[in-house]
């Protein structure tokens, strides 16, 4: 079976991306967690410090790149206006609000999915900033550890919400 | 340790915390705002394909790096108030999540 471009792009910003940033999340945050002065010794601060570092950076490239293709390329032909007389299958928006029964499926869920979204690189960015920025110090900085924990899991809430609304609009009206 | 970590301020932390906040909230009141108000709407449309999603986005974008470099600015080298730069980052975050949540923009949009 063959995916169209349009399918293969959709899969690549949902799936592909959306499943590095998951996978990576959740090593950043436990690595993240456990990375205590009374836990660890002075070579593994050392070590977690290059491997949060990397997650965390990841995490934010992968976060910014999941946005921007989402709202350039997939966005733009779920919105398509469609011709007058078209099969609107083919106009995942247009056939979303034709039906009643699906219409909250765009009311709802797309305009909160293509807003929401975009929380997530920005708290991404910070975190990454923070465990880039204090390293090593972060074993004994217990705020700014905990800082960074709390904007990386609304990073992830807010990619969580955008991705599971997509899963839902893509069963409903995938994009072909 | 990086010897650039030793005697490290808390100061770049709460720039960047809180510029987050403030960039959350922005995409939340601009997302609100072009709901609300059709003028805004197109104002924010700067690519047709994607509606005014791109204008809210990267101006959104645009006041979360600015703040960020100004607050950097302010909090250079500087031992803030952590817990409570933390805790008016999280509410303006919590008003971003609100600003971009459908049945609250629709009920100010009627």
């Amino acid at each position: 079976m063959w995916l169209s471009y349009r399918e293969a792009i959709t899969t690549f910003h949902g799936m592909g991306l959306g499943a590095i940033f998951l996978l990576v999340f959740t090593g950043t945050w436990v690595l993240l967690w456990g990375l205590r002065s009374g836990w660890v010794t002075t070579v593994g601060v050392e070590a977690h410090r290059k491997l949060l570092a990397f997650g965390a950076m990841l995490m934010a490239i992968v976060a910014w790149l999941t946005v921007i293709i989402g709202t350039y390329l997939p966005y733009t032909w779920y919105r398509a206006k469609p011709p007058a007389g078209a099969d609107l299958t083919q106009y995942p928006r247009s056939f979303l609000l034709a039906n009643p029964k699906l219409a909250f499926l765009h009311s709802f869920g797309m305009e909160w999915k293509e807003h929401v979204a975009w929380l997530a690189p920005i708290l991404a960015t910070a975190a990454a900033y923070l465990i880039w920025r204090y390293g090593g110090k972060l074993a004994e900085n217990a705020k700014v550890r905990n800082a960074a924990l709390i904007l990386l899991t609304l990073s992830f809430v807010a990619a969580a919400t955008a991705g599971l609304i997509g899963a839902f609009i893509t069963k409903a009206a995938p994009l072909r | 340790m990086n010897p650039s970590e030793s005697n490290l301020s808390n100061g770049p932390a709460a720039a960047a915390t809180l510029a987050a906040g403030i960039g959350c909230v922005a995409m939340g009141v601009f997302s609100t705002l072009s709901e609300v108000s059709q003028f805004v709407g197109r104002i924010l449309n700067f690519y047709n394909p994607t509606g005014n999603l791109s204008g809210k986005t990267l101006v959104a974008i645009v006041i979360w790096l600015v703040s960020w470099a100004l607050l950097k600015k302010r909090f250079a080298d500087q031992e803030v108030n952590f817990a409570g730069i933390l805790t008016l980052s999280l509410v303006l975050v919590g008003l971003g999540f609100l600003g971009t949540f459908p049945p609250f923009f629709d009920l100010l949009a009627d």
